[in-house]
């Protein structure tokens, strides 16, 4: 399927550019060019299984309708179409994949975008795209009156808001119900009711909802916050009233931490939310972060409240509160404690008489004590785990059908299974069945290797992994960018979510979404693939024993790329040679320098000429790899290699595992760079008399940076707080860097005297760039 | 014509399957016993003599390839550079190298320069010619263990040799510096092996490609041998080039500087643009030396211009290119992000990429052929023209002419840079560098503008009125006498500027009137631009243009 897949590709290719070639004579219609990008492989993203192909409304998801441009006519089993016209009051993939729903149920698509983003894929895949603003996201898609005239003068009959952005704007929703438009989303007063986590709290503690001990109301002062963390008891948690995506959330475990986090908190939560009130609770240790996702609609027939829960999604994976991998069902969840979970959420949503999707998110410990956190009132990101899981459900088109007055469709409320003899309090604790198992991977612009700060830049290169099903494993891809695309400063760094799905279980589930990973190309801008495969692949991980302190326990020095184990490194070492000798032949390359025959070893250096070398010799039916100290010998069988010249990927079997390998072309000196389970390095294929020559070289000196501080990421310099000539001790605060909405604070990386600042508060810096440079020791 | 190279796993097996070595016949040495004669009237035997004059050459061959000897040799290593030997060796491909004038010694008497142990056969220089991927080269590479590698009048006489030889047979010549300077015991007759070598250069330049790898130390007037070649690659941290060394530096001016500062490669390969590039060690510099040879012709016969088999499809679109330029004539991409974008298998050769990084020089092949790139680089002082830039850009026009290599401009040029020090540094005629070789050049030429062209800049960006042979606009360039704020102010002296920019804008920020006037021949979709490129080489193949008879024509130097 996979290499079926890859021809067929090919082929589309081939010959739509000599009909395109033709065509360039004279101008090419516009319509050409977007079939032309429809046809660019990534900007398939969503392929489905077989299996669900099967399902009428689904059927709209395979690539083929997507890539007609056609909306596929649905025998709808409910009722005719719900709107005319949809606006996606959003951008990126969120706004592709309600695009993607909108489509398969025939109705039209408006999309808004800012100035940054007037060729951005959600752009050219709406119906309609009108412009709402510059690039700044709170002057284009923050901006209420500029939606609400796209509104008007498109004549959309409903607002579908995304995540992020306006989803939970109370106000917005307001506007909208007022000029007699539908909110795809709850109504105001929901998200009003659930929007502030004080206020939610008491709603769900008075529905009869766990809630975690805490101190109710709002923190006034650095030392109100010490004095409220002493009656709580530590550790304590403080969170901004109105915020979310771990913006203006601190953990603190002393007093000094809680001064800090006092001020650090309230000033992002008044930059983000304008809004600096805190509040502060008791920090659940190890806990497992769990949440249920919900579909919640009134019943045309009976006028009640019909309320679908689904499978748990476990969200524990988490860095700085940010979450990175999510799964279904929960690896530590008993089927009781799911119950019991599933009838308080019902409480909550008849108690705020809740319609549309909706998340309630809860703290569970390792007895199973369960604890709720807060009620997100939109679709969320990671939605797609719960897709997978729940046999073809499509929450995009809940939310739609809901919104349009039609109720949660019959054949998902179906998915509950017979109640007949149910008991009242069975059927309150009832949720979808679990269809197999999910994990979703959210690939970040931000450099793992530089404490994950954001990183922004064009995409010189992205080439997505096949989405598709293969065996018993699904992949999924919702993503937003194209080749060539810039991941700005302005917006989300979030590439894209990378979903896999297994029907048998976890592990082959873990496995395809590695796999997926290693076959994702991003270049350009650093991102965390590399971070996330290194998850996957921690025994704890694969264990499932993964509480939401998971990153901080076992990477308490930050990510330092992933090790492999001797017999990958001997993998690489064989991969890397055979890879570079058929390219090295088809693109008929000079050969490696001092080759005596071709029959000769070779010799790898992995890292560079002063790295790791290995011997390897081709033998009858495999490779035999020596480390060149003659200290380790492995054999590695590589049964498969194929290499496509212009690809970085290359698709292997070795040692009888199916893996992905990434070697980008070879520079000028013949090193080129092989990634493979998610360590990159840089490999040098040589004959060994010229070796033997190489033993002689010097490694370069490297460049003194220790007397310097130097800008970990692209941002601006928000302000200092030393002063030239100052005296600093180490881990003291320098300045703060605003980069990605986040503002940094960077250390001293030692004591010592400052001699110069080098940039002014204000500039923009790039990576690397000088801030401080100290006096040098002498 | 996409190729995957998807191998079966018989086919790789094959390659390395254990095999016993292939006896190679010109490594054959032969060998012979020594001879000894019983009695004193037998040695005038011819058979004797014969035989002892074996043992002598021998003992000759041994002594050269010695060189300077072990102390010297483990010396030269400790420095983490190679010998003279060994850089060749790295250099051709296996055991196709044949030196010349191994035994070539000087004829110095003074300063006790006639002692035997003063005569190295050799003479501190190891020439011959050699396969590189299956092309013949020709090399010279001076062994810093004899003598410091100086250069004396039979050192020079070896070179000589060597460049004259390959401007005969038309292959390129290989210089691997590593010289102390002129031997001071030859005198005068060091300075005219200098002068002699200058002439070769010259005579050689446009003839043959000639290349110089900076291996040591290069002062004096040895630096003009190199600085009249066509590429010049350093080494970092063993290598320098100066005209007058840190000593000489201090008298005069009281500078005090390291040679490093005074002439290493980041100071070639970035302030002066002496240099073409620089690599860690001799290995990886011998490495991209083999690379550049793969894709130059070997001389000025056109037939020698690299074609290979095509790995990459000519007719490939490439749709990220649409992404790749922001609309906003302010905002920065990287030119090289679309070049590798357009040109084959993503494989660019760039030379000088560290000097003048507003303009973007290098080799690449495009359906097998070997093209010369030239770009302008937004990300560098948003890629205007100046000094630096004119005079790197010119420079490499000039070779791509010299050798036939067709030429692909991609331009996005907001014009020239202002300010005193352009001014005075002589951009008017720096520039008029740039200009004069476009002018000039008669091999194929195909621009595309990307963004931007305005103003001068736009004219001497291989434009159409250089009798560039195709001119093609992206839809969203602008081709005008200058940015539209500027062109407003202007023309309606200041009045109602913001809807007079905007009207402007509107009007001529675009390549409409370009098109129409024919100073483009199309306006091309940025996904079709590496298909419309291959055609148009193809078209191009059999371009004849009949030169007008002159001398010379003279370039503002």
């Amino acid at each position: 399927m996979h290499s079926a897949s890859r021809i067929t590709r090919s082929v589309t290719r081939r010959s739509i550019s000599s009909s395109l070639f033709l065509r360039s004579r004279n101008k090419i219609p516009s319509s050409a060019i977007r079939s032309l990008s429809s046809i660019h492989p990534t900007i398939v993203p969503f392929t489905s299984g077989d299996k669900l192909r099967a399902r009428p409304r689904i059927a709209s998801f395979s690539s083929a309708a997507i890539e007609n441009d056609e909306p596929v006519d649905i025998n709808h089993s409910t009722s005719s179409q719900s709107f005319e016209k949809i606006l996606i009051a959003n951008r990126g993939e969120i706004a592709r994949r309600i695009i993607r729903t909108c489509k398969s149920l025939g109705i039209k698509t408006v999309a808004i975008y800012s100035t940054a983003d007037s060729k951005s894929l959600h752009v050219q895949e709406a119906d309609e795209a009108i412009c709402v603003g510059p690039a700044a996201s709170s002057d284009s898609y923050l901006s209420v009156p500029n939606i609400m005239k796209a509104i008007e003068q498109t004549n959309a009959n409903a607002i579908h808001p995304g995540y992020g952005f306006l989803s939970e704007n109370a106000e917005f929703a307001e506007h909208i119900e007022k000029v007699g438009k539908k909110f795809i989303g709850p109504s105001s007063s929901a998200i009003i009711a659930m929007g502030d986590k004080i206020t939610s709290k008491h709603i769900a503690s008075s529905a009869g909802v766990n809630i975690i001990p805490g101190f109710e109301g709002f923190v006034t002062s650095p030392e109100h916050a010490v004095k409220i963390a002493h009656q709580v008891g530590f550790p304590v948690m403080i969170k901004a009233t109105s915020g979310g995506g771990g913006k203006g959330m601190r953990i603190c475990y002393t007093d000094e931490e809680v001064k800090e986090g006092f001020s650090l908190s309230s000033a992002e939560a008044k930059k983000f939310f304008n809004d600096d009130r805190l509040f502060i609770e008791k920090y659940i240790e190890k806990p497992h972060h769990i949440e249920i996702q919900l579909l919640s609609g009134r019943n045309p027939e009976t006028g009640e409240l019909d309320i679908l829960c689904f499978p748990e999604r476990e969200c524990s994976i988490q860095r700085r509160n940010q979450k990175v991998l999510e799964e279904s069902p929960s690896t530590i969840l008993k089927p009781e404690t799911l119950k019991e979970m599933v009838r308080q959420v019902k409480m909550l949503v008849r108690d705020v008489e809740y319609e549309s999707a909706g998340t309630v998110e809860f703290l569970v410990d390792e007895k199973q004590n369960f604890y709720f956190l807060e009620m997100n009132t939109r679709l969320q990101v990671e939605h797609p785990v719960t897709e997978m899981v729940s046999d073809g459900i499509d929450l995009v088109h809940g939310m739609i059908e809901v919104a349009a007055g039609k109720g949660i469709p019959r054949e998902y409320m179906a998915k509950l299974g017979d109640q007949s003899g149910m008991s009242e309090e069975e059927k309150e604790g009832l949720s979808v069945p679990h269809h197999g198992y999910a994990i979703e991977a959210r690939i970040y612009a931000e450099d793992p290797l530089r404490g994950f700060l954001p990183s922004t830049g064009p995409l010189n290169e992205y080439i997505e992994p096949n989405a598709g099903t293969e065996g018993d494993c699904t992949i999924r891809i919702d993503s937003g960018v194209a080749p060539g695309g810039i991941i700005s400063q302005y917006y989300d760094p979030m590439i894209s979510k990378l979903i896999s799905h297994s029907s048998t279980d976890r592990n082959s589930a873990i496995d395809a979404l590695k796999n997926a990973i290693d076959g994702y190309v991003i270049s350009g801008v650093g991102n965390n693939t590399s971070f996330l495969t290194d998850v996957l692949r921690h025994d704890s991980f694969v264990a499932g024993d993964t509480p939401t302190n998971f990153i901080q326990t076992h990477y308490p020095e930050g990510f330092h790329g992933v090790a492999l184990s001797s017999e990958e490194y001997a993998e690489t070492a064989a991969m890397a040679v055979v890879a570079n000798m058929i390219r090295s032949e088809v693109l008929q390359k000079p050969p490696a320098p001092m080759k005596v025959d071709e029959f000769d070893p070779f010799i790898v250096c992995l890292g560079g000429l002063f790295g790791k070398a290995y011997q390897v010799q081709g033998l009858e039916d495999a490779l035999k790899v020596t480390s060149i100290d003659g200290e380790e010998t492995h054999t590695v069988q590589l049964e498969e290699i194929d290499i496509d010249s212009r690809s970085p990927i290359v698709n292997v079997v070795v040692n009888d595992k199916k893996r992905v390998l990434q070697i980008e072309p070879e520079d000028s000196s013949g090193k080129f760079s092989i990634k493979y389970e998610g360590a990159q390095m840089d490999a040098i294929v040589m004959s060994p008399q010229e070796y033997e020559l190489a033993k002689y070289m010097n490694e370069p000196t490297k460049i003194d940076t220790s007397n310097l501080i130097l800008s970990p990421m692209p941002g601006t310099l928000i302000s200092y707080s030393i002063s030239d000539d100052a005296e600093v001790v180490e881990g003291q605060d320098i300045c703060i860097v605003e980069a990605m909405k986040m503002q940094n604070v960077i250390r001293a990386p030692r004591s010592g005297r400052i001699k110069h600042l080098h940039s002014a508060v204000g500039a923009s810096l790039m990576a690397d760039e000088i801030i401080v440079e100290f006096v040098k020791d002498e | 014509m996409i190729r995957s190279l998807t191998t079966s796993s018989h086919h790789w097996k094959h390659l390395l399957a254990r095999s016993s070595r292939i006896s190679s016949s010109q490594q054959y040495i032969a060998s012979f016993a020594s001879f000894a004669a019983v009695s004193p009237e037998l040695e005038h035997e011819p058979s004797q003599v014969k035989s002892q004059f074996r043992d002598a050459l021998a003992e000759h061959r041994e002594k050269a390839l010695k060189g300077g000897g072990e102390k010297r040799i483990a010396k030269q290593h400790a420095k983490g550079s190679l010998t003279a030997r060994e850089r060749l060796s790295l250099l051709f491909d296996h055991d196709t190298f044949q030196e010349l004038d191994q035994f070539k010694v000087h004829r110095t008497q003074e300063f006790g320069m006639d002692k035997e142990e003063n005569k190295i056969p050799g003479d501190g220089v190891v020439t011959g010619h050699g396969k590189v991927n299956g092309k013949t080269v020709f090399a010279f590479s001076q062994d810093f263990t004899v003598f410091g590698g100086s250069l004396s009048e039979t050192h020079a006489q070896k070179i000589c040799k060597v460049m004259e030889m390959a401007v005969r047979v038309g292959a390129p010549v290989i210089g691997l510096n590593d010289s102390g300077g002129a031997r001071i015991q030859d005198g005068i007759d060091s300075l005219a092996g200098y002068a002699d070598v200058f002439q070769r250069n010259v005579d050689a330049s446009g003839v043959v490609p000639q290349l110089s790898v900076i291996m040591g130390p290069c002062a004096g007037g040895a630096v003009y041998s190199p600085a009249m070649t066509d590429f010049i690659f350093m080494v970092e941290e063993t290598s320098y080039m100066f005209v007058t060394g840190p000593e000489v530096v201090k008298t005069v001016t009281n500078e005090v500087v390291t040679k490093e500062e005074l002439g290493g490669s980041s100071v070639h390969t970035v302030k002066s643009g002496v240099a073409h590039d620089c690599f860690p060690n001799d290995i990886m510099a011998i490495r991209a030396m083999r690379t550049l040879l793969d894709l130059l012709p070997s001389s000025n016969d056109a037939s020698t211009v690299p074609r290979k088999q095509s790995t990459d499809d000519p007719n490939r679109l490439v749709p990220s290119l649409e992404q790749m330029v922001p609309d906003d004539p302010n905002l920065a991409y990287d030119i090289k992000s679309v070049i590798g974008e357009v040109v084959d298998n993503k494989e660019f050769f760039e030379l000088m990429p560290n000097h003048a990084k507003n303009i973007v020089t290098g080799f690449a092949r495009m359906d097998g052929r070997t093209v010369g790139i030239v770009g302008n680089n937004p990300m560098t002082l948003a890629g205007c023209l100046d000094i630096a830039s004119s005079t790197k850009g010119a420079r490499f026009v000039r070779f791509c002419n010299a050798f036939n290599i067709p030429i692909v401009t991609f331009v996005d040029v907001p014009g020239f840079l202002p300010g005193t020090n352009q001014e005075h540094g002589g951009i008017i005629r720096n520039g008029a560098k740039l200009l004069f070789a476009y002018a000039e050049a008669t091999v194929p030429k195909i621009t595309v503008i990307t963004r931007k062209a305005y103003g001068g800049a736009y004219d001497v960006m291989a434009s159409k009125h250089l009798r560039s042979d195709t001119n093609y606009a992206w839809p969203g360039a602008e081709i005008a006498v200058m940015g539209a704020k500027g062109a407003a102010e202007i023309i309606f002296r200041g009045k109602d500027i913001e809807k007079n920019t905007q009207d402007y804008v509107k009007r001529f920020a675009n390549p409409m009137v370009a098109a129409q006037r024919g100073f483009i021949d199309d306006i091309i979709e940025p996904a079709t631009t590496r298909a419309v490129i291959c055609r148009d080489l193809e078209m191009l193949d059999t371009k004849k243009v009949d030169l007008i008879k002159r001398r010379n024509s003279n370039i503002p130097l």
